[in-house]
């Protein structure tokens, strides 16, 4: 009995029969999969400079309210999941400047978004498999014109990313001589917001509200553990973010569940692999440091 | 002590003054910071700007950086209008902890002052490595330039960041607080380099501070802000006993012993100049 239950249990995790014939049916979600995850990475490297982790969480609460909205009311779900990020992306991006009145904000907008995406749930006579997909992903059942669309928009964010990346750096972790340099902050914030709510609608497609941050958080935290380097850093962050995207991919389509557990423990992994690669980091650096930190005498006065 | 500004040979001295004050006024929520000042600045000149907290001196900063319209007067930086990110204008703030996890190290500090204004991403070149490279040699900081700047001591990041500020190879630096949370030592060590910068390449100063002392063999000028009024001249004539009790309209006592200055009596602020009273 348990012996089934085991077997069971295992197969439904990792099942690898017809893996071939599968992995053609998937190939799409393995292209979007990959490309959610290179940019996801990179944008979450800003995420972490900007102190952004609680917004991107926001965010991705309203775009499932929007695409919950949309499946209520038979519109394109991509299309509702857009219009509610975005939205949650511009209020933030306005009305949150300073970071004390962002998190009130984002913890007000929060529970309200999930409410409205539960009650828009609740109403929905279709398929209880949809329902949940927008909390927890569904990558493996969105069709190939909207896949199309998640890679255009990810590719769009990621051009965007690498236009304004400069000032964008310098923003973020600079943000007063950047101000005196003329770096246009304003206008960088409210396009980084955007940036941000595009890709969070992106990341709600594929691996579901309340995972988004495994994505666009998780990578770039980890990345930031093992290195300081501002090359580096994003480059780490988007190998991260592609292995936690598409080893979710490859692991799920021969299994029963959802593509999240696998994305979401692929990503914690890694990141608890650079936890322990930064601690060795830091006793080399503290050792470095030493023979600068004797000729300069003492260190800051209070 | 450098009473009148450094004779600047060469083309510059016929540019005029690089910063022009000319009868300028800023009034913040209903409240006159200054009016009526005027302010000149020539190349190679240590203009030090004290006052207490609240009397306008960071505000006068962001009116020179353009990014504060003065309601009255004008404010020309060669000539010419001030306007925001002008290239002119290194910038030095005050000393602020930087996050562990800031992705990045010394040398991109200095780097961001060079090019970080610029659209795209950066493009590593050997021109802009030697910039960078001689620019953070001259702020003797080549031992923990490729450390992350989460790790340096306060000092340590001030030394970069004049490195930073000089980047753009500005004709006016701008300095806000710099040395304060800094001891003793490394606040000499800092404003050893700021003057090095102005005697090396003619750059002029204006240092907002609350403590003149770590810099006041080095101060041409001292621009003094108080309750909407001000007064400027040398130290040894601005900083007496009987030009800041006029100033502030109370009697206040200006203390020299040996080579430090420190200013009691100040009204509401007792504390703001110097650390002794």
């Amino acid at each position: 009995m348990t012996d089934v239950f085991a077997a069971d249990f295992w197969s439904s995790i990792f099942n690898f029969s017809d893996y071939g014939r599968l992995l053609v049916l998937v190939q799409n979600s393995i292209i979007a999969g990959a490309i959610l995850g290179i940019v996801g990475g990179l944008i979450g490297v800003f995420v972490m400079q900007r102190d952004m982790a609680f917004a991107v969480h926001g965010i991705s609460e309203l775009s499932f309210a929007g695409a919950a909205a949309a499946l209520l009311f038979g519109a394109n779900v991509v299309a509702g999941s857009l219009v509610g990020s975005l939205l949650a992306a511009t209020i933030i991006g306005v009305l949150g400047a300073r970071a004390r009145d962002r998190n009130s904000i984002i913890g007000v907008l929060m529970p309200f978004g999930l409410g409205l995406g539960i009650l828009f749930l609740a109403l929905y006579p279709g398929r209880s498999g949809n329902r949940f997909g927008l909390l927890t992903g569904q990558i493996l059942s969105v069709d190939i014109p909207q896949l199309g669309v998640l890679i255009a928009i990810s590719i769009v964010v990621l051009i965007t990313l690498l236009v304004i990346w400069r000032p964008l750096v310098f923003d973020s972790v600079d943000p007063d001589v950047a101000m005196a340099r003329g770096v246009p902050a304003r206008t960088l914030s409210i396009v980084f917001m955007i940036l941000l709510g595009l890709m969070v609608a992106v990341s709600v497609q594929i691996i579901g509200a309340l995972l988004v941050l495994a994505l666009l958080v998780t990578p770039a935290a980890a990345a930031l553990r093992v290195s300081s380097s501002p090359i580096v850093v994003p480059l780490l962050a988007m190998l991260f973010g592609f292995a936690s995207a598409v080893g979710g991919v490859l692991l799920a389509i021969g299994g029963s569940l959802p593509i999240s557990p696998y994305v979401t423990t692929i990503s914690f992994l890694i990141y608890l692999g650079c936890r322990i690669v930064g601690r060795i980091r830091g006793h080399r650096l503290r050792r470095q440091l030493e023979p600068s930190a004797r000729s300069a005498a003492a260190g800051v006065s209070a | 002590m450098t009473p009148s500004p450094v004779a600047v040979t060469g083309p510059m001295s016929d540019a005029g003054p690089i910063l022009d004050i000319r009868r300028a006024g800023l009034s913040l929520g209903g409240r006159t910071l200054w009016s009526d000042l005027d302010l000149t600045v020539q190349p190679g000149e240590f203009v030090a700007v004290l006052g207490a907290n609240g009397s306008g001196k960071t505000s006068l900063l962001r009116a020179i950086l353009g990014q504060l319209p003065v309601d009255f007067g004008e404010i020309l930086l060669q000539g010419k209008p001030v306007h925001r990110g002008d290239r002119a204008i290194g910038y030095i703030p005050q000393q602020r902890i930087m996050p562990a996890g800031t992705a990045l190290r010394g040398r991109d500090l200095v780097s961001l002052g060079l090019d970080g204004h610029r659209w795209g991403v950066p493009w590593p070149s050997r021109r802009s490595k030697e910039t960078v490279d001689a620019l953070i040699e001259s702020v003797g900081a080549t031992a923990y330039a490729d450390l992350p700047v989460g790790v340096l001591s306060g000092g340590e990041q001030q030394r970069l960041r004049v490195g930073q500020a000089l980047a753009s190879d500005p004709a006016l630096l701008l300095c806000d607080e710099p040395l304060s949370s800094l001891d003793l030592h490394h606040q000499r060590g800092v404003a050893e380099l700021i003057d090095k910068g102005l005697h090396e390449r003619g750059t002029a100063v204006v240092f907002v501070t609350h403590d003149i002392n770590p810099v006041l063999d080095m101060v041409d000028t001292v621009l003094y802000l108080a309750a909407g009024r001000f007064t400027s001249g040398p130290p040894e004539e601005v900083l007496r006993s009987e030009v800041l009790s006029d100033l502030y309209g109370t009697r206040v006592e200006v203390i020299h012993t040996g080579n430090r200055v420190f200013v009691a009596g100040v009204p509401e602020f007792p504390h703001h100049l110097g650390e002794a009273s």
